[in-house]
C-alpha cells in the first residue's frame, strides 16, 4: 500500500461530456475532410470519373455503328444501344467509384502511411468513423454518376434519349447504389493488403463490371440461362437494372422488389461486415 | 512541479484528479499479437509478423505465455498525477506499447481498469479520446492535407467550430515555429518538423494527458534537442505527459518519474536519481581481461574495501563500489595478483542505462 502525496494543489477537473450532437458534428467533420480533399483537385476527379464511360460510349455507341461493326450496326442501333449503355455505365460508376474512393485510400491509410490514426482517435465510436467513410464515398459516387450523363451523351454523338420521367426511382437508386458501392469499398479496404491491391481489379472490379448487365439488359441473357442466374449474385446487376427501369424502361428490367430488396440487403450485410473488420483493424 | 507517481493499488487515489490511473491492468493476446495500429510500427503490409519490430506488442518470445494466450501486460498498477512528466521504459516487447494502447483506447484490456483524466477508457472510449492525445514515432499526418489543414481538421473532428479551429491552428503554428511551413504539404517536412506538427496537432483539442510513444526515434541530434525543449516547455505549462523511449538520456533529462517494465510487469518506479541510487554504488569500474575470469580476479576484487559487488560476464567484470580514492590502483593490483592481464578499464558513475540493463538484462531482443 502506498500513499499518494500531492506535491501541489490541483484544481478539480471539469467533468468531461460528450453529447450526441458533439458526435454528429465529429462525423460531419470526418465526411467534410474527405470532400475537402476531393475538391482540392476537381479536374482530376472529373477525368477519373468520365474517361471510362466516355470511351465506352464513344467506341460502342458512336464508332461501332458508323463502321458497321457489331452492336447496333445502324444509326438507330446507336441510339438504342446508347440508351442501354447509360444506366449500365452509371451503375458501373457507382460501384467503381465507391471502391476507388473508399477502398484504395483505406488500404494505404491502414498500411504504410497510417494516416487513418488521427480520424480513428476522433471522439466518436469506431463504427462511426467507418460509417462516415461510407457516407463520404457514397457522396463522391453520386457526383460521379451525375458526371456520367453528359460524358455518355457527348461521347455517343448526342445519340441518347433517356427517359427522365421517373425521378424518384432515379434518385433513390443512385443514392442506394452509391451506398452499396461505398460499403463494398469499406469491406475491400479493410480486407485487402497493399501487396494484393492489383488483385482487387482482376478479381472484383472486372467481373462486377463485365458481368453486371452494364452493356446489356438482364433479360437479353435468356439464351444463356446458367449465366443469367449466375450474374444474380452481382450487385451491379440490380443497380443497372434499377437504373434501366428509370432511364430506359423500354428494354425491360428485373422486378423492382428484387432491385430494392437485394440492394438494401447487400448494403446492410457489407456495411456490418465492413464496420466489424474496420474495428478489428484499429482496436485489439 | 513535482510529480507524484507511485506503485499503488490506487484505491486511495482521487481518480478524477489523477492524470492516469491503472488498476491491475492486464492484457492477454489470444493468437498472434496484432499489428500495433495505434503505434504505427508494423512490418510490410501491416502483417501481424511485423509487430515485433521496435516496440510493437510483445512477441511471444518475450512476453509470457498465459496458458491459452500471450501475457503482454500483467496486473499493472500505476498512478500518474496531473502535471507529471512520466517515463515508461522497457525493452522491445516489454509491454510499453500495449500499455499505451490500452490507455489510449486502442487495445481493450483483458482485465483491470484504466482511467485517463477521470474517464474510464474502456467504458467510455469516445469520451476518453477528448481527454487524451497520442503521438507516435511514425508520421501519421494526413498526406492529403497541408500542415495547417492537418491541425484545422483535427480541431473539427473534436467538435470545434470552423473559426475556433482555425484560430487554434494558427496559434499553435506560431507557437511551434511552423509559420513558414503552414501551407506546405506533409511530404515536404523533415522528420523533426513532422514530429513538431504531430505534437501541435495533438495539442489542438487541449488534451489533459499527452502520450508520446518514442517521439524522438529517428531524429537527428538537433531535431531531438529541439523536441526536448518543446516538451520541457509543455511540461512547464502544466501538461501531463507520458513518454516511452529507448534513449536513457532522454528519460533522464525529461522525466520526473520513470517506470521500468519488462515481460508486462513493473520492475521499478522512481525518480531518475532514485533509480540511479538503487545501483548501490557511486562508481562502476568496468574491466576487460585477456581471458574469461575463472573467479580468481573476482574474488580478489571483492575483498577490496568499498567494493559492494562484482558482476562477471566472460572477460568483462563490472565493479560496483562506494569509494573512488585509490580504487583503480587496487583493482589493477588485484588483476595482476590473480595472474590476469588488463586489456581495458573504464570508470563511470551509475547511469540510468546501467540501472535499466541491470533490471532488464543485456540480451538483445529484436
Amino acid at each position: 500500500m502506498t500513499t499518494i502525496a500531492s506535491a501541489r494543489p490541483v484544481a478539480p477537473l471539469r467533468a468531461p461530456r460528450l453529447t450526441t450532437t458533439d458526435q454528429v458534428r465529429t462525423a460531419v467533420a470526418l465526411v467534410s475532410r474527405d470532400l475537402a480533399v476531393l475538391f482540392m483537385s476537381p479536374f482530376q476527379f472529373l477525368v477519373r470519373v468520365s474517361m471510362q464511360p466516355a470511351l465506352f460510349s464513344f467506341v460502342f455507341a458512336y464508332v461501332f455503328p458508323r463502321i458497321g461493326f457489331g452492336i447496333g450496326g445502324s444509326r438507330g442501333g446507336a441510339s438504342s444501344f446508347g440508351n442501354v449503355l447509360l444506366p449500365g455505365l452509371m451503375a458501373n460508376t457507382l460501384m467503381f467509384q465507391g471502391i476507388q474512393s473508399v477502398a484504395l485510400p483505406l488500404v494505404q491509410e491502414f498500411s504504410f502511411s497510417k494516416e487513418i490514426e488521427d480520424r480513428v482517435m476522433a471522439p466518436v465510436p469506431t463504427w462511426a468513423v467507418a460509417v462516415s467513410k461510407i457516407i463520404s464515398g457514397a457522396i463522391q459516387s453520386c457526383f460521379a454518376a451525375i458526371i456520367v450523363v453528359p460524358a455518355v451523351w457527348i461521347a455517343s454523338g448526342m445519340a441518347i434519349s433517356p427517359d427522365w420521367g421517373h425521378p424518384a426511382l432515379l434518385v433513390s437508386l443512385v443514392v442506394l447504389g452509391s451506398l452499396v458501392g461505398a460499403a463494398l469499398g469499406l469491406l475491400m479496404g479493410t480486407i485487402v493488403r497493399p501487396q494484393s491491391i492489383n488483385l482487387l481489379f482482376a478479381l472484383l472490379i472486372l467481373p462486377l463490371t463485365l458481368l453486371g448487365c452494364v452493356y446489356y439488359p438482364w433479360s437479353a441473357l435468356h439464351t444463356l440461362r446458367w449465366l443469367q442466374i449466375a450474374v444474380l449474385f452481382n450487385p451491379v446487376v440490380y443497380m443497372s437494372e434499377g437504373l434501366r427501369a428509370s432511364l430506359a424502361p423500354q428494354f425491360g428490367y428485373i422486378s423492382l422488389w428484387a432491385v430494392y430488396g437485394l440492394l438494401l440487403a447487400g448494403m446492410a450485410v457489407m456495411t456490418v461486415a465492413g464496420v466489424c473488420l474496420f474495428r478489428r483493424r484499429v482496436i485489439s | 512541479m513535482v510529480a507524484t507517481v507511485e506503485r499503488a493499488p490506487a484505491d486511495a487515489v482521487d481518480v478524477a484528479d489523477a492524470g492516469i490511473v491503472c488498476r491491475e491492468l492486464t492484457k492477454i493476446y489470444h493468437g498472434a499479437p496484432p499489428a500495433p495500429a495505434w503505434g504505427g510500427r508494423t512490418g510490410a503490409g501491416g502483417t501481424p509478423g511485423g509487430a515485433t519490430h521496435r516496440g510493437g506488442p510483445p512477441a511471444p518470445a518475450q512476453a509470457r505465455d498465459a496458458g491459452d494466450g500471450v501475457l503482454a501486460v500483467d496486473r499493472l498498477n500505476l498512478v500518474v498525477e496531473r502535471g507529471a512528466f512520466f517515463g515508461l521504459l522497457g525493452p522491445n516487447g516489454a509491454g510499453k506499447s500495449t500499455t499505451i494502447g490500452m490507455l489510449t483506447t486502442r487495445v481493450i484490456p483483458t482485465r483491470g481498469q484504466a482511467i485517463v483524466a477521470g474517464v474510464d477508457v474502456v467504458k467510455q472510449p469516445a469520451l476518453a479520446r477528448t481527454q487524451l492525445a497520442a503521438v507516435t514515432q511514425t508520421n501519421t499526418l494526413d498526406r492529403s492535407l497541408t500542415v495547417f489543414d492537418n491541425l484545422y481538421f483535427h480541431g473539427r473532428y473534436f467538435g470545434l467550430a470552423r473559426g475556433e479551429s482555425r484560430r487554434r491552428a494558427q496559434r499553435l503554428i506560431e507557437r511551434f515555429n511552423l509559420v513558414d511551413k503552414a501551407r506546405a504539404m506533409v511530404d515536404e517536412l523533415s522528420g523533426g518538423l513532422a514530429q513538431r506538427v504531430q505534437i501541435a496537432r495533438a495539442l489542438l483539442h487541449d488534451p489533459a494527458v499527452l502520450f508520446l510513444d518514442e517521439p524522438t526515434a529517428g531524429l537527428d541530434p538537433q531535431g531531438r534537442l529541439a523536441l526536448w525543449d518543446l516538451l520541457r516547455e509543455l511540461h512547464a505549462g502544466g501538461q501531463t505527459i507520458l513518454l516511452t523511449t529507448h534513449y536513457m538520456e532522454e528519460a533522464d533529462t525529461l522525466c520526473e518519474r520513470i517506470a521500468v517494465i519488462d515481460h508486462g510487469r513493473l520492475l521499478a518506479l522512481d525518480t531518475p536519481a532514485g533509480l540511479k541510487a538503487s545501483v548501490g554504488a557511486q562508481r562502476i569500474v568496468t574491466l576487460t581481461l585477456n581471458r574469461p575470469d575463472d573467479g580468481a580476479v573476482r574474488r580478489r576484487i571483492e575483498r577490496i574495501e568499498g567494493v559492494n559487488r562484482v558482476d562477471a560476464d566472460g572477460a568483462v567484470l563490472r565493479v560496483y563500489a562506494d569509494v573512488e580514492q585509490g580504487l583503480v590502483p587496487e583493482v589493477v593490483n588485484a588483476v595482476a595478483a590473480a595472474g590476469a592481464e588488463l586489456h581495458d578499464l573504464s570508470v563511470a558513475e551509475p547511469t540510468l542505462e546501467a540501472v535499466y540493463l541491470n533490471l532488464t538484462g543485456r540480451e538483445y531482443r529484436e
